[in-house]
């Protein structure tokens, strides 16, 4: 990744703009004061000790979560309580899941063709079409006549990666995507995110897998205690990092 | 550490795969394991077969070789016997079979009875059978069918029209069981959904319906229908009593469908939810595509309890004086010809209702096994 792209995409005006956010569940206080610009095709990854609410963070984005305060906009559109809204950005806005949460009553590819079918009122031969070109994408066409349930995990999370995609979205957001997988297919899955990187999408990634950090993030943030503590490209991330909780967290994630 | 029994060994990673130990499978070791695997089992086993020793000849002499199966009534049937009551005088259930069947439905018009339930096995047949040709029009026609039916029975529009006074016995039985079936699981539905949406008072008219019918016996809500509703009605208006019956019963099927699908509801994982809300599908959408298959899915055993218990329980009309099969039956047992033929008639009638009953809880596992698609939510 050459350093111009990472600071040309800087310069165009943000996608996801996030002011002032703060959310409570109940009394506990889990997101305080969040600011956060995200650019056209730029790809960040949310690292932090669990419990730091950078799960709840993207969530708020496709307002799985309710923000209580502070403003979040999405391609120049405001997430309020207006239901018009939140369908609008959630159609543009891809998400994919740490248990995958594909929808085990439907073959692989009636999964990947629901949303374009039922939201963007596809012809079914157009969005079986562009489905198998994404199963292909993937690497797992030969598996669309399946049900989810005949699938290992790996397979499993790349056809919720091209569920999403499927939407053509403009983003796309990842909750920590293989750390419900095992050891032995957590590269497949990785593989297909860094060729969606390199084709240019706009990648929200919340992640412990610093490889994956080091070879595509332009920005790495670091979470705890519901604030933003610090945030680097990711060489000066994992090289110099600034903050005392920030050397922790790298300390002990880095030394097993 | 035990001992080995198989002498031979592999290297590593070299083991074939071999046969179970052939002595837990096959017919002998079948019996062996089941029957006589301990003295208390083989003990079990012998008590087991003395005791069917002793009653199945007799019952099987008195259930057919010794039964009469045509007579005019109970004293030519006993004159056929070795002695009074030797044999079971099933010219009692033939001779009074038109009249459990249609009860008192005036014979020119027996015909639309009988195509009502040619339609009814139509439609049951086309609702659940897989793999059939212009399923949605069969689909189609099962959701019309109750209505067709209620022309065919009840008449008006062109047809003579028949009181539903009229209708007993077995027809009695379907109409109210049916009725209560098709209409609870929609209404069922509904309720679920209610309970669980986010609008606070659709929430609490939906939790006050089900407790306060779930708390209230069904004879006592029949009575309810039989006499007491008709204060609440405006004077003169006459609203039919098989009607009334009918409302109660699939009300009562409703709430308790209800829970089961609220059970069904909360066995599917959050983030089923969330998927399909991420995706972009509204409410409708996402509960008719991602969450009620899944939840009806995993309800199925539930729903089909429901729907027996709901079933058998129409029998209690007959205690605000509806003559179903039960009622019927009893009132023939008065009739002089057959006086005293009891255990002919209720042989007849757990027959009927086992028969239907067993055959929705095969059709329920069947069902079952066929939607599984190897992942548990």
């Amino acid at each position: 990744m050459n350093q111009d792209s990472k600071n040309a995409s800087k310069n165009e005006d943000s996608i996801i703009s996030i002011r002032g956010m703060h959310k409570w569940f109940g009394d506990f206080h889990v997101l305080k004061n969040i600011n956060l610009e995200v650019g056209r095709g730029e790809r960040i990854v949310i690292c932090g000790p669990s419990g730091s609410g950078k799960s709840t963070l993207i969530r708020c984005i496709n307002r799985l979560e309710e923000h209580q305060q502070g403003d979040i906009v999405v391609e120049g559109t405001e997430l309020t309580e207006d239901l018009k809204n939140i369908d609008i950005i959630r159609s543009e806005v891809g998400m994919v899941f740490q248990q995958f949460n594909l929808f085990p009553h439907l073959t692989v590819l009636e999964n990947v063709t629901l949303a374009p079918i039922w939201v963007r009122k596809l012809p079914r031969a157009e969005a079986e079409e562009q489905a198998m070109s994404y199963l292909e994408r993937v690497k797992i066409p030969e598996q669309a006549g399946k049900y989810p349930g005949q699938l290992s995990g790996g397979q499993q999370q790349r056809v919720a990666i091209a569920r999403s995609l499927c939407m053509n979205p403009r983003i796309m957001l990842f909750d920590e995507p293989t750390s419900a997988l095992d050891p032995e297919m957590i590269k497949e899955v990785l593989d297909v995110m860094i060729e969606l990187a390199e084709s240019g999408m706009t990648m929200l990634v919340v992640t412990h897998e610093m490889g994956f950090a080091t070879a595509v993030a332009h920005r790495v943030i670091f979470m705890d205690g519901g604030e933003i503590i610090e945030e680097q490209p990711p060489k000066a991330f994992f090289e110099d990092p600034q903050h005392d909780r920030t050397k922790l967290f790298l300390s002990q994630i880095l030394h097993h | 550490m035990t001992k080995s029994f198989n002498p031979q060994s592999y290297e590593p990673g070299t083991h074939p795969d071999l046969p179970p130990p052939t002595i837990t499978t096959g017919l002998i070791g079948w019996i062996k394991t089941n029957l006589f695997s301990t003295p208390l089992n083989t003990a079990l086993t012998l008590i087991s077969l003395w005791f069917l020793w002793q009653i199945l000849p007799s019952s099987i002499h008195w259930l057919f070789t010794g039964a009469v199966w045509s007579a005019v009534d109970r004293k030519e049937c006993w004159a056929m016997m070795d002695a009074p009551r030797d044999g079971a005088c099933w010219a009692f259930i033939r001779g009074s079979l038109e009249l459990f069947l249609y009860g008192w439905y005036p014979e020119p018009e027996r015909w639309r009875v009988n195509l009502t339930f040619v339609l009814f096995g139509a439609a049951v047949f086309g609702a659940l059978r897989e793999n059939i040709p212009g399923k949605k029009y069969w689909l189609i026609f099962a959701a019309v069918f109750p209505f067709l039916a209620a022309w065919l029975l009840f008449g008006g529009f062109g047809l003579e029209p028949v009181p539903t006074g009229k209708l007993g016995g077995i027809l009695l039985t379907l109409v109210v069981a049916v009725t209560g079936i098709s209409f609870s699981l929609p209404l069922g539905i509904a309720l679920a959904l209610g309970r669980r949406s986010r609008l606070p008072v659709l929430r609490a008219i939906c939790v006050i319906f089900i407790e306060f019918i779930r708390g209230v016996p069904l004879i006592t809500l029949l009575f309810v229908a039989s006499t007491m509703l008709t204060y609440f009605l405006p004077p003169g208006s006459s609203f039919d009593l098989l009607m009334r019956v009918l409302i109660m019963v699939t009300l009562f099927a409703a709430a308790y469908i209800a829970e089961v699908v609220r059970g069904g509801l909360q066995g599917l994982s959050s983030g089923q939810y969330e998927a399909a809300d991420a995706l972009g599908l509204t409410y409708w959408q996402s509960h008719r595509l991602i969450i009620l298959p899944q939840a009806l899915k995993i309800s199925i055993p539930g729903i089909v309890n429901t729907f027996i218990g709901s079933y058998k329980d129409s029998v209690l009309v007959l205690i605000i004086g509806m003559m179903d099969i039960l009622g019927l039956g009893r009132a023939r047992l008065n009739d002089p010809d057959w006086l005293g033929l009891a255990p002919e008639l209720y042989i007849f009638i757990s027959l009927f209702f086992f028969v239907s009953c067993f055959a929705m809880a095969r059709y329920s596992l069947s069902l079952e096994k066929k939607l599984e698609t190897g992942h548990q939510t």
